[in-house]
């Protein structure tokens, strides 16, 4: 019986080596061959004992199966050469737990169990001896055994040796102390926990187990290491058994040792942290952190004594929840994100370019949030609750004149009457310094909530430009176009097989699309033509963009004419021609510069470039005409609070004598403050514009929305029946989403809220009511009325472009804000700043009166222009300073792309000869054995050479040091891979030889003849 | 299945929370729905595969091209037949949710689209991805020279090291520089 386990054990010795030159190896014949013997052998002796064996059997088999998977798909992976090695004792540690794992499986059945665990164990050690023998291999790689066969390459060799006792080291200094350690700990914690189930005869085999696991890493490590470095792997030694009896008695320790135990605590720690970014399975996964996590709590307590150990854990919970609750809130900051599977429906139907139109409106919801919160919480609730009530003051009245249709429909649809004296507008506003109770600073509050808003949204734009150019990468945009298309086009959330059809559908014409633009950018045709024809079409686009701002110019004039002749003699359309004119240019302007476009044949991308860059011009166009149009409005505003200021002189002068003339007894005379007359107030006036025009737009895109999308859709679908050719594919089809168009009216409706919204602090309010409603609208109307467009463009690209074009939109639409608050005095007798010679006045009036003397000394000494310019200068040289900075970071990356490739071409060069030389070698070699198995060994060849470029790459991945470190030495390593690889080859046929013919008579009981085998073939795949 | 928590265990719970990028919910949802892939007898049993065919029936996975990839790539079965266990299935899950990283993202896309696990992407890889992304039929189809021209393309941009493939580090360097890569690479239950 004795005898017969023997030989099943070393059956499974062999088994399981062959089973990793399988994976090693597979275009090695003879190996497979065995491999398979070995494996029927195996089976029917296990089946002869008992079936736990085969079990065992088999789940190593699994096992080793898995790792020989692992190796092979991380041998190419040039990244992962260092993990790799991270790696590999853990692999011994997930062998031994899986071991482990299976001993208290067996626990439970203690006939069968007793007998198969000594087996298992020693499969166990086997296995783990394997592994070690895989390390093994990798050392040998490169010297092999051409330390027998020439000695003249010694000084190469060991130097070579070196070279791989880095790697090795490295491995061993960042795991290998700590694994063994953790091995015997977790070895003695079994101990103990057998002592109570089991005899101690098993636990002395299984120390012994552990004891002899322990001697062939030491083996190990002396194989490795040669005598110059001995006295360091002493030196581990030493220090593996320092541990061991940390391991044992954790009271007694040292500062140091308690030092070191720390740092393996921490180490463990992050270990467990990062463990979920760890592309592993998760059984391994689960079996790395049940481990970590049971050394960490083992030695954790050990770090503090008393009352500090105490401390340490509640810190170390504290910490535990903090995560957690960091956790749960990023779920719930994500859950909080409106529209989220609306967008995300969008997307699925209709691509990212769609989807991105939707994301860029709900950002501008965002921000218009924002500016209403502010504007409504500081300025109009206060205001409201606590300001002097309405009718209370002239300003805060409606005229008498006013008065009765105050309450009209069409009067508060153009912000008249009531609307007008509310805070809706500026003029309603007290300059009474503080309000209420609280004292709130009304006119200064107003001041700065009209210099926040812009500033905020400054700090936004220009955050979110930063945010993209950094996440778009360094420079440019389009050197991964292709394989961005390739690799990232497809969305992983799309889950309906029609969509699927449509990404299909829209991937493949991309990539046409790509193919096209690729060949069009190296052919060219009759420029001539092309070149006049543009010219012919930009001239056509100048005369439409004059056009329509003589048009506006000419009806804003002439509204103010019958603005002065009062607005009840003149129709509808007299009344609103203003707003009307500049909606319809916009609607149809578009239109035409479409067609116009056609005339230039330029490629889609840059056509589409051109049409907004017109589109913009125009609307540029439009609402500066109009910004000068109400300047000569503001003007003649103010001519006629010159004439009403000195009438309200005389009239008040009028009521002091009259009441002077009356009976004295009387009360102070109350008059009404409807009566009393009033100035223009110019504020109000051009609040209320932007308001209506917010207004007019806002309808004209919901209604060419209704008629142009939905009628449209309901008319090609309906009428199609009775049709007489297909209105569904022919002329007016369905509309396609217009997503420039889109995104340019959002902007310039942003720009007109920016403008408008310090003369009318509910413009972000009524904004974020129309983004509102068009957020539901427009969704519905893409989801059932329009179809995927033809052209898809790629969304994220042009998301700079749009925000670029914000910020020049944001930038105009404040300067004219900013100069009417600089340059034009207040109105006199409406708004907070009423009475002051200028709105920022305000600030001065402050700095007054609410801070100390000293603080405005302050002020007025840092904006003294000896100051002010140059800190002026000094941010200029900054900014010139970033901008050399970054253009040389710019550079120095191109330059390394260089270097890089010209490194690449030179090693490959290398590789090359060496594979020429070596090739020639091996044809030496063939000649001199004559066996027939060349070409198989060329392969092996190119595969090692190939390997060592990989290697190459590794040392690039990794930083500075060890690339200059390799990088030197490669050129040797590569000589002596010249050199000895006809040697490390010229056995091998030999033994294959053996192998593959003596496989019939082979016997499981001849391990050493199969050894060198086993470590030479996979030495050639691996390097 | 009203007793999915108790079966879970809550320390085996609080492990894949861990261990994944999955919430508890999540972690709880998958679950759920792992197991209504199960027929009664198979509830019983623990670590039990779930053949590819049945995953693939998952609305989630139905329509997509790589389905059969990604079952593989996350599959731990030894015959290679892409079956799926739950911590396979959670694997799955928490490489494709919302919060995982963009490095272990992208290792798992070059490993779904490297199809002959060579540990590069060639020539072959990438025509095949083409095949898998342009769909079945043949109207969608690339021609043989577009194809070339294409994957000529894609290794003339990508290919840092000119080595005729991609390898792991280069697709990630692409793939860090895309912007909507994380955006896109996601599944959720």
């Amino acid at each position: 019986m004795r005898m017969q386990k023997r030989r099943d054990f070393l059956k499974l010795c062999n088994f399981i080596y062959a089973q990793s030159t399988e994976s090693w190896g597979e275009f090695f014949l003879g190996g497979r061959r065995i491999t398979r013997m070995s494996r029927s052998s195996l089976i029917t002796s296990e089946n002869d004992i008992d079936i736990g064996l085969e079990l065992t059997g088999d789940e190593d088999d699994v096992s080793t199966l898995q790792e020989g998977q692992e190796r092979k798909r991380h041998r190419g992976r040039r990244k992962a050469g260092e993990r790799e090695k991270k790696k590999r004792p853990r692999r011994n540690r997930e062998a031994s737990a899986a071991g482990e794992a299976k001993e208290e499986e067996s626990q439970a059945q203690p006939q069968k169990g007793k007998r198969g665990r000594r087996r298992r164990e020693r499969t166990e050690a086997e296995e783990a001896e394997g592994n070690q023998r895989g390390e093994e291999k990798h050392a040998k790689i490169k010297s092999g055994k051409a330390e027998k066969t020439r000695k003249n390459v010694r000084n190469e060799k060991t130097q070579k040796k070196d070279q791989e006792e880095e790697e090795e080291e490295e491995e061993e200094e960042e795991a290998g102390s700590r694994n063994s350690k953790r091995k015997k700990r977790r070895a003695s914690a079994k101990e103990e926990e057998k002592e109570e189930v089991e005899s101690k005869h098993k636990v002395k085999e299984q120390t012994q187990e552990v004891k002899e696991k322990k001697k062939k890493k030491k083996k190990k490590h002396k194989k490795v290491e040669t005598s110059s470095e001995q006295d360091t792997s002493e030196e581990e030694d030493k220090d593996e058994a320092d541990n061991e009896e940390i391991g044992v008695r954790p009271e007694s320790l040292t500062p140091e040792e308690l030092e070191k135990l720390k740092e393996a605590v921490d180490e463990r720690k992050k270990l467990i942290q990062g463990l979920r970014g760890k592309p592993w399975p998760m059984k391994k996964k689960l079996v790395t952190l049940r481990e970590s996590q049971e050394f960490v709590e083992k030695y954790e307590g050990a770090l503090g004594k008393g009352k500090g150990r105490k401390l340490y854990a509640y810190k170390v919970m504290m910490n535990k929840k903090w995560m957690k609750f960091q956790r749960d809130f990023e779920n719930f900051k994500t859950a909080c994100i409106p529209w989220e599977m609306k967008i995300k429906e969008i997307e699925s139907h209709f691509g990212s370019s769609v989807a991105s139109y939707f994301l860029f409106l709900r950002w501008m919801y965002g921000i218009n949030m924002i500016l209403f919160g502010l504007t409504f919480g500081l300025v109009m609730v206060p205001e409201a609750l606590m300001g002097r009530p309405y009718g209370s003051i002239p300003r805060k009245t409606v005229p008498r004149a006013e008065e009765a249709s105050a309450m009209d429909f069409a009067v508060l649809w153009d912000f008249g009457g009531y609307a007008q004296y509310s805070v809706l507008f500026y003029g309603y506003y007290n300059n009474q310094r503080a309000i209420g109770w609280l004292k709130f600073r009304m006119p200064l509050s107003y001041f700065l909530v009209g210099v926040g808003t812009v500033a905020y949204s400054y700090m936004v734009v220009i955050r979110t430009m930063a945010r993209n150019a950094n996440d778009s990468g360094v420079g440019d945009d389009n050197s991964f176009n292709f394989s961005w298309k390739m690799f990232t086009s497809w969305d992983y959330l799309i889950g309906n097989p029609e969509t699927a059809d449509n990404k299909f559908a829209s991937i493949t014409t991309s990539f046409k699309e790509a193919i096209l633009e690729e060949q069009e950018s190296r052919k060219d045709d009759n420029i001539h033509l092309t070149r006049f024809l543009r010219v012919l079409a930009n001239f056509l686009v100048l005369c439409c963009l004059a056009g329509s701002g003589y048009l506006i110019y000419f009806v804003v004039r002439r509204s103010q004419k019958f603005a002065l002749d009062g607005l009840d003699t003149h129709s509808w359309w007299e009344r609103n021609e203003v707003n009307m004119v500049m909606s319809l240019l916009g609607m149809f302007c578009p239109m035409l510069f479409d067609v116009i476009s056609t005339l230039e044949n330029y490629h889609p991308r840059v056509a589409l470039q051109w049409q907004l860059g017109r589109i913009f011009a125009l609307f540029l166009g439009n609402l500066y005409t109009f910004i000068i149009a109400l300047m000569d409005e503001i003007n003649l505003k103010r001519e006629e609070e010159k004439i009403v200021k000195f009438n309200i002189t005389m009239w008040e002068a009028s009521l002091y004598n009259g009441t002077v003339s009356e009976n004295s007894t009387a009360l102070p005379i109350t008059i009404q403050p409807a009566d009393v007359p009033r100035g223009p107030c110019w504020e109000t006036m051009v609040g209320q514009e932007f308001v209506r025009l917010i207004i007019s737009d806002t309808m004209t895109t919901y209604i060419t929305l209704l008629i142009g999308d939905f009628l449209r859709a309901v008319l090609v679908r309906f009428l199609n029946y009775c049709w007489c050719w297909d209105l569904e594919a022919g002329f007016p089809s369905y509309s396609e989403f217009d997503v420039s168009g889109n995104v340019l009216g959002l902007i310039f409706n942003q720009g007109m809220i920016w403008m408008g919204a310090f003369y009318a602090p509910c413009l972000p309010a009524l904004n974020v009511l129309r983004l509102h409603v068009s957020m539901y609208l427009q969704c519905w109307a893409v989801m059932c009325c329009n179809v995927p467009q033809e052209r898809v463009f790629k969304a994220s690209g042009s998301n700079n472009f749009y925000m670029a074009m914000l910020l020049v939109i944001l930038f105009l639409s404040t300067l004219p804000a900013i100069y009417t608050i600089v340059t034009i005095p207040p109105s006199f007798d409406c708004g907070p700043f009423s009475g002051k010679k200028r709105m920022f006045d305000v600030i001065q009036e402050t700095l007054e009166s609410d801070f100390p003397a000293w603080f405005s000394k302050v002020f007025s000494y840092a904006s003294n222009p000896g100051l002010v310019l140059p800190f002026m200068l000094l941010m200029v040289l900054a900014i010139y300073y970033l901008q050399s900075t970054s253009k040389s970071y710019k550079e120095a990356n191109v330059e390394l792309k260089k270097k890089l490739q010209t490194q690449n071409e030179e090693n490959k060069k290398k590789n090359k000869r060496a594979a020429l030389k070596a090739q020639m070698d091996l044809e030496e070699a063939k000649k001199a054995t004559s066996h027939g198995d060349g070409p198989e060994h060329q392969k092996n060849n190119n595969a090692s050479l190939k390997d060592q470029e990989v290697d190459w790459e590794d040392n690039q991945g990794n930083g500075p040091r060890l690339y200059r470190g390799r990088n030197e030495r490669n050129p040797s390593a590569l000589r002596i891979k010249e050199c000895h690889l006809p040697a490390t080859n010229a056995p091998v046929p030999r033994s294959h030889h053996h192998g593959s013919h003596g496989a019939p008579g082979y016997l499981p009981g001849l391990p050493l003849q199969s050894e060198p085998r086993m470590y030479r073939v996979p030495s050639m795949q691996r390097h | 299945m009203g007793t999915t928590a108790s079966q879970l265990g809550k320390d085996l719970l609080s492990e894949y929370q861990e261990l994944t990028f999955l919430t508890k919910q999540e972690i709880l949802l998958a679950h759920k729905r792992f197991t209504e892939l199960l027929t009664k007898d198979e509830k019983d049993r623990p670590n039990i595969r779930i053949s590819m065919g049945r995953i693939l029936a998952l609305p989630e996975l139905k329509s997509n091209p790589f389905r059969k990839r990604i079952c593989h790539v996350f599959s731990t079965s030894e015959h290679k037949d892409g079956s799926l266990t739950f911590e396979d299935f959670l694997d799955l899950l928490s490489a494709f949710s919302d919060s995982a990283t963009l490095e272990i993202k992208s290792h798992y896309a070059f490993r779904i689209f490297d199809f002959d696990d060579d540990g590069t992407l060639d020539c072959g890889d990438l025509e095949k991805l083409v095949n898998c992304l342009t769909g079945e039929t043949d109207d969608t189809r690339l021609t043989t020279e577009e194809m070339r021209q294409l994957i000529g393309n894609i290794l003339e941009e990508s290919d840092i090291d000119k080595d005729g493939t991609v390898n792991l580090s280069e697709f990630q360097h692409v793939i860090s520089r895309s912007p909507d890569f994380v955006s896109s690479f996601k599944i959720v239950l």
